[in-house]
């Protein structure tokens, strides 16, 4: 429950009580954002008063009479213009003309409430104002997020681009300077150091590619049937030299599988599923991979042997740039930007990402994917 | 003459293979550590002659914590504090003065990429008496 703070000035006495006794228990459904709103009235009774109050506090929504003894509804706005940028003013007057409604709309009212009115229309006028307030803050919220997840992504992300930059420049100076004299041979391990991070940061920008480009919306999508065994197959092709040389068996049960879909996306999930079970395996571990269709979902599961992680490490697996730091996972290279793509591309598919995980015994991920609507090819 | 020991700690394997290519050349013994757990756990089996700590590990401030409870466990062992921080983020800070040695508890900050004759001179320094 949210409370917005009401200021009502009229110099009639029973104005004031009507809308004490009309708002003091109004609640308001803002069911767009699900939120409820009520009010804290205050009241006053001249336009002196009223500007000493708004300077003090300037209240969410301020319900003006026009025709105040002292300084008028009007200049009550006027003195107190630069204070209230948030302030939502409802001017009411029993003078209903188009001249008042432009010359009040002009001081900064931003809605008209004639007189005589009944408890309804005050109320009816109050929740309107009351929806823009809420809903104006609710973009702002957002907007504050985006720009500071954008930002922290951004931050992020540079550092990631830097660390293995200044790593190679570190070897680069142990070169320069002769540190290990002048046989080559003794800088080996070093050279290949160096193209170990070489390649850490060539797939961080690839990764960053693919990332960009499910962001940039499904404008380039070509939908198409997929044949989910051929497709799985060619994955496990990509990771098979790596695999054999650890020993690591990777098993493929896939039937008759289809699937409406964007191959480039179609393999990006799979790839990332399946280089995954290989890259946190151990050494002649087991990769176990499903794919099958339930109902109107296709469903790829990977199952390897690996590293594992515990429920702690599972609730932060799916962030930008998370990856599970402890001794067992520090030797592998990893952008930590691949799960984020995959609940991405999950999701685009109307589906979900769900992993099951235990240490040292390993992990089943679990895509579940929607087919694809073909309505892209109508749009042309 | 006695070969002297510095511990290495850094979660970054890089800095840890760089560093010890480095001391070893310059004569030092090292013990590498690639977490602050380890690290702890080596300096209470072992009291080093010198450390050399990564600011940044799986937690912000390993570094300076390590710092600290390695001061509270030697107070005269000397501590280098390395960090790629100052760079990105525009902290500054050196272990120049008393009252930022009295809140760091390191001898010496120095930014990353480290050259040898750098760290090797202020290990010189550091560790003269």
């Amino acid at each position: 429950m949210t409370s917005l703070r009401i200021l009502g000035i009229d110099d009639e006495l029973g104005m004031r009580a009507g809308i004490e006794r009309a708002l003091e228990s109004f609640v308001v459904d803002i069911t767009d954002v699900g939120e409820q709103v009520d009010f804290v009235i205050e009241l006053a009774e001249t336009g002196e008063e009223a500007v000493k109050l708004i300077t003090e506090n300037p209240p969410d929504i301020l319900l003006l009479d026009y025709k105040l003894p002292g300084i008028n509804g009007l200049e009550v706005l006027d003195q107190t213009a630069e204070k209230t940028a948030d302030m939502l003013t409802i001017m009411i007057t029993a003078y209903a003309s188009i001249e008042t409604a432009i010359a009040a709309t002009k001081h900064g009212a931003y809605d008209f409430l004639p007189k005589p009115f009944t408890p309804a229309d005050l109320k009816h006028t109050v929740r309107k104002a009351a929806t823009r307030i809420i809903l104006a803050r609710k973009a702002r919220e957002l907007e504050a997020d985006k720009k500071r997840v954008r930002f922290e992504f951004i931050r992020v992300l540079g550092h990631e681009l830097k660390a293995p930059l200044s790593s190679i420049s570190s070897y680069l100076y142990i070169f320069k300077d002769h540190v290990m004299g002048e046989e080559m041979v003794a800088y080996d391990e070093m050279t290949e150091r160096c193209f170990i991070r070489l390649e850490q940061m060539r797939k961080l920008i690839v990764d960053l590619l693919d990332m960009t480009r499910l962001e940039s919306g499904e404008k380039n999508r070509t939908l198409v049937d997929i044949d989910m065994k051929q497709a799985s197959e060619d994955s496990v092709e990509l990771v098979r030299e790596e695999a054999e040389g650890r020993g690591i068996k990777i098993n493929l049960h896939c039937g008759d599988v289809t699937m409406v879909g964007d191959r480039m996306e179609v393999d990006m999930i799979l790839n990332n599923l399946i280089s995954n079970s290989v890259k946190y395996n151990h050494d002649e571990g087991t990769v176990d991979i499903a794919v099958n269709r339930l109902n109107d979902m296709v469903v790829v599961s990977v199952a390897d042997t690996g590293v594992g992680m515990t429920e702690e490490e599972r609730g932060k697996l799916f962030g930008e740039f998370v990856r599970i730091r402890n001794e067992k996972t520090r030797e592998i290279l990893g952008s930590g930007l691949g799960l984020s793509i995959l609940k991405r591309l999950a999701e685009l598919y109307g589906g979900v990402i769900e992993v099951e995980s235990e240490p040292d015994k390993g992990s089943t991920f679990t895509v579940k994917l929607k087919d694809a609507e073909k309505k892209a090819d109508c749009d042309e | 003459m006695n070969q002297k020991n510095i511990l290495i700690v850094d979660d970054d394997p890089d800095f840890l293979l760089q560093m010890e290519i480095i001391l070893q050349t310059g004569g030092y013994k090292v013990a590498k550590a690639c977490c602050r757990k380890d690290a702890e756990k080596m300096l209470s089996l072992d009291k080093p002659d010198g450390i050399i700590v990564d600011l940044m590990m799986e937690e912000t401030d390993d570094g300076f914590t390590l710092c600290y409870k390695s001061k509270k466990l030697y107070p005269d062992v000397p501590i280098i504090l390395v960090t790629g921080v100052a760079n990105d983020t525009g902290i500054e800070f050196e272990a120049a003065t008393e009252e930022e040695r009295s809140w760091i508890k390191a001898d010496l900050l120095l930014a990353k990429p480290v050259r040898s004759e750098q760290i090797l001179g202020e290990l010189q320094k550091l560790l003269k008496d």
